[in-house]
């Protein structure tokens, strides 16, 4: 697993600060609680959690579209607007948040990657055609450039929002679930995308819950049920228990309510941390609530 | 007309000639059949944009709710675009407002905002003692049209188009990806806020052309069969605009000579063209589809085998 990035001095590189964020909907329903890590410039990191576990959420709060009851989201020392504005973020969005029967071309949808850079009226200049031309060269999708957006596959539909995401020049980028529906040469081909544009010096960010490819291309790893269980390299993260933990804990919404948790202080005062005693697989499984939150602590370790 | 009439259009060319030509001959007919035709093109150009982001009920409530801005207008002796515009827009605000702090849906919310409005429209309209036609406002009166309504309607469709040119590219993508033109730093209330105005001006437009029941029709209808029509976007606003302008035109046309409502004939018209591109629009058309399905049935397995193109590998 090499996460020595090469970083190029040249182009600066971002990373994302989640900072001790919750996030809750207006049928008082918590998606997220205390959330806080760091995604660190020039990696790929892995966003794990189940359904509902509040990756969606998380993304979100990242592109600035909700806006958290407490804490804040930044790109290093830009506020998530500023950084907007300076077109440092690119997202490519889950196949079903778009409506595939719009009547606009994969070419058009990729342009629309360059209206931040045009003046009002959005007419493109020779510079935005040819970017949009050598992003949709990259991803390979240049002959399927005046088809209607809903006449692609699956593949080739990730694909050309990843060329909107390059055409855009972000040098961060978010994906959310990238991998579904895709089959597996294009899951491959995109993954080797996601690591030369890390080696360029862009930060990614890719929410999935195909657990099977993370080890092969992720850096790192942020897991993530309804608070930040556990971040760090790919290596030291990703285990067996985290994973068990990750998937197998309780829902946020069956512990006893804010006011009513010990304190953090408290929390840390306790002795070291236990790892969990009954098995996630068991259908009783129901871990000390107070061991789960002690470790959500320790390790919310920001590097 | 009665059948005496009829006979002799039927035996005497020219007689024929001079019956079809003579709504044309009449000042207040060329009058209504050119409005109309600019209400056609200003309804056309934003029921695009209005199909593609699924206001439709949006455009309903907005049409209904400008009722006592109508009324209060008049009764103050202010231009009645003006009333309808804030009643308009402010319905929509109301609406945003709402959905935002309850738990209802929107439709919900919809219904209940422009009901409302409407109601209390219509019970402003029947006590404050005024000259309103309450059946012009609600069924047009585009044959009767006066010299002042139609500059209100001239100078409110023109502000619509001008919006609509200058902002066309960033509508669309707001349309299309709110998302996307958030994370690229666009202002999406903004643009929010300049869809819901530019539909209360356009219903301002068409309030004297269709009446504020019919509105509606004008709003989605063209945008609708167009979208049926094509898979580009500039295909779709040409669609839109020629069926549009052709029912307003045909439609005002017709009402002449059937003496029927103005209003009514231009949505029946426009609903007829959308029901010849349901059945026989080239690609989405129903019959169109069951044809092309039949015929590819037996090399369906190849068809779809084909389709992701043999140079899908990309470096």
């Amino acid at each position: 697993m090499a996460f020595a990035t090469v970083q190029p001095k040249a182009s600066p590189t971002y990373g994302i600060s989640v900072d001790n964020i919750s996030v809750t909907y207006s049928n008082a329903r918590m998606a997220l609680y205390n959330a806080s890590c760091y995604v660190q410039p020039g990696t790929i990191t892995g966003l794990v959690g189940p359904n509902g576990g509040g990756k969606s959420t998380l993304f979100k709060s990242i592109m600035g579209f909700l806006s958290p009851s407490q804490g804040r989201v930044h790109i290093d020392n830009l506020s998530i607007e500023k950084a907007q504005k300076q077109q440092i973020i690119a997202y490519v969005p889950q196949a079903d948040e778009v409506d595939w029967n719009f009547p606009i071309s994969v070419f058009d949808v990729v342009m629309m990657g360059r209206y931040g850079y045009m003046n009002m009226l959005r007419i493109p200049s020779r510079k935005d055609r040819r970017l949009v031309m050598e992003s949709l060269e990259r991803v390979g999708m240049s002959e399927f450039r005046n088809r209607q957006i809903g006449e692609l596959s699956g593949g080739q539909k990730k694909r050309a929002f990843l060329a909107r995401a390059l055409a855009q020049e972000g040098k961060v980028i978010l994906l959310d679930e990238p991998f579904t529906g895709v089959d597996v040469k294009t899951e491959k081909s995109i993954i080797n995308l996601l690591l030369q544009l890390r080696d360029e010096g862009h930060t990614v960010l890719v929410s999935t819950h195909d657990l099977a490819s993370i080890s092969t291309f992720c850096d790192r790893v942020i897991l993530l049920n309804q608070t930040i269980l556990a971040a760090g390299t790919t290596d030291e993260t990703f285990t067996e228990e985290n994973l068990a933990m990750t998937f197998g804990g309780l829902p946020l919404s069956s512990l006893p309510s804010k006011s009513s948790l010990p304190s953090k202080n408290s929390l840390l005062a306790s002795p070291s941390a236990q790892p969990l005693a009954n098995q996630p697989g068991h259908p009783h499984f129901n871990p000390d609530k107070t061991t789960l939150l002690a470790q959500t602590d320790r390790m919310q370790t920001r590097e | 007309m009665n059948s005496a009439e009829v006979l002799l259009l039927a035996i005497s060319p020219e007689a024929a000639w001079s019956w079809l030509i003579e709504p044309f001959q009449l000042g207040f007919m060329v009058r209504a059949l050119w409005v109309s035709a600019f209400v056609g093109v200003v309804c056309a150009v934003l029921s695009c944009y209005i199909t593609l982001k699924g206001w439709s009920l949006m455009g309903d409530a907005v049409s209904h709710a400008v009722v006592p801005g109508v009324v209060v207008a008049y009764a103050l002796g202010l231009p009645f675009a003006l009333g309808a515009f804030v009643f308009g827009f402010g319905a929509t605000v109301a609406i945003g407002y709402v959905k935002s702090q309850t738990r209802l849906k929107e439709d919900a919310v919809i219904g209940v905002i422009f009901t409302g409005f409407f109601a209390f429209g219509l019970v402003l309209a029947t006590k404050i003692p005024s000259n309103i036609d309450l059946f012009h406002i609600l069924f047009g009166n585009i044959l009767g049209i006066s010299d002042q309504d139609i500059i209100q309607t001239l100078i409110s469709g023109i502000i619509t188009l001008t919006i609509i040119l200058l902002r066309r590219k960033d509508l669309l993508l707001f349309c299309f990806d709110p998302n996307h033109a958030k994370a690229i730093g666009l202002n999406t209330n903004l643009m929010y806020y300049t869809l819901l105005s530019v539909l209360a001006l356009t219903t301002v437009t068409a309030l004297q052309t269709a009446g504020i029941v019919l509105v509606v029709a004008m709003l989605v209808t063209p945008g609708a069969t167009a979208y049926l029509l094509s898979d580009r976007f500039d295909h779709m606003l040409l669609f839109s605009v020629a069926t549009s302008v052709l029912s307003c035109v045909l439609g005002t046309y017709f009402s002449y000579h059937l003496d029927a409502s103005t209003g009514g004939c231009i949505v029946v018209l426009l609903t007829f063209f959308f029901v010849v591109a349901m059945l026989f629009a080239p690609k989405y058309g129903i019959l169109t589809q069951r044809r092309t399905r039949k015929k590819a049935l037996p090399d369906s397995f190849l068809a779809t085998n084909a389709t992701p193109a043999p140079s899908t590998e990309d470096s």
